[in-house]
């Protein structure tokens, strides 16, 4: 590692935050913007059950979107703290995933298999 | 609360990473690490809460579906206040680094307006939904849905207490440096909440009417 990124760690001031570019700030600002617009218009639309590759493309805009913000809003990048919080961050997003899409794929499963209730119907948790 | 954990830190013990390379910095590094650890622990419980309504978000009990309680127009209005208020707590960035106070209470002022605006939708949603028999006691779908989207609620209502307390201090102690430390973490405070939100309105919202 060289010692220039080095040093404008050292000298900027408010540390990870604040001293981001305003070009980034700015680009990061119209793709937020760009990043939910299309989605909501998406959805609008089309009123009634969308086929699934809507579902698909929002939740990728969704993703890109959390990516822009972290980046350009909270300076997310691999020299801030000596990579402390790029580490923090990337452990979380797998404690996020594994829980998020661990309960609902193991729900799902389970929902499908259930054996009906008499009386009831069969279904997900109530 | 936490202005006390700051403090603490200032007099105590500093890290050895602060001391190499924040020596000059009232040891602004730790501090910031250590809010950014208290961010990912926050995202754990958010994702803990997406989890339980992702578990849930089926289970109508016979009531309210998605598609007949959520005005998505309602939801888009929420949406473009959070974002601009995002948008303008960056704008006042530059201007805390300089040390300008009058800008700098300006753009806070305006995201604490936009942030007030944000809870006062939701405040008319919610009541809303109760109002037409879509409360939280309602179904699994609609408890999970009220809890979700009212803790991120309650964390939007902290920022903004939070930044209200901020425009007295900056008033009273101008930009000192302890003073930046705090905005810097209310500034990651802030846009986390909007991280959050936008996989709210994704999720909660605009999947829920699709599916």
């Amino acid at each position: 590692m060289s010692t220039e990124p080095y040093d404008a760690a050292l000298h900027a001031h408010g540390d990870t935050h604040g001293h981001g570019s305003r070009l980034g700030y700015r680009i990061g600002s119209l793709l937020a913007i760009v990043l939910t617009v299309v989605p909501f218009w998406l959805v609008m639309s089309q009123p009634g059950p969308a086929p699934g590759w809507t579902a698909a493309a929002i939740f990728a805009l969704a993703l890109i979107q959390i990516v822009v913000h972290v980046v350009c809003f909270l300076h997310l990048d691999t020299r801030s703290e000596g990579g402390w919080t790029l580490l923090a961050f990337l452990f979380t997003a797998v404690i996020v995933i594994i829980t998020i899409g661990g309960s609902v794929w193991v729900m799902f499963h389970l929902n499908t298999n259930m054996m009906p209730m008499p009386g009831g119907h069969m279904g997900p948790v109530r | 609360m936490t202005d006390h954990a700051l403090n603490a830190r200032d007099t105590g013990t500093t890290w050895h990473l602060a001391e190499q390379e924040d020596h000059d910095h009232g040891g602004n590094g730790a501090t910031v690490l250590g809010f950014w650890i208290y961010l990912m622990s926050d995202a754990l419980i958010f994702a803990s809460l997406f989890a339980m309504f992702g578990v849930v978000s089926t289970s109508y009990a016979g009531g309210p579906v998605p598609r007949e309680i959520f005005d998505l127009k309602l939801v888009a209005l929420n949406t473009a206040f959070l974002l601009a208020s995002s948008i303008t707590f960056g704008e006042a960035m530059p201007h805390l680094e300089a040390g300008r106070v009058g800008p700098t209470r300006f753009w806070l002022a305006i995201t604490g307006l936009l942030g007030l605006a944000f809870v006062g939708v939701e405040l008319y949603e919610f009541s809303h939904l109760i109002a037409e028999g879509a409360g939280p006691q309602r179904s699994a779908f609609l408890s999970a849905f009220f809890t979700l989207v009212g803790t991120h609620g309650a964390h939007v209502t902290v920022g903004l207490i939070w930044i209200a307390a901020s425009l007295v201090q900056i008033g009273q102690h101008g930009l000192i440096q302890p003073m930046k430390r705090r905005l810097i973490c209310l500034s990651m405070f802030w846009h986390f909440l909007d991280i959050i939100w936008i996989g709210v309105f994704t999720f909660v919202y605009l999947y829920g009417v699709i599916r």
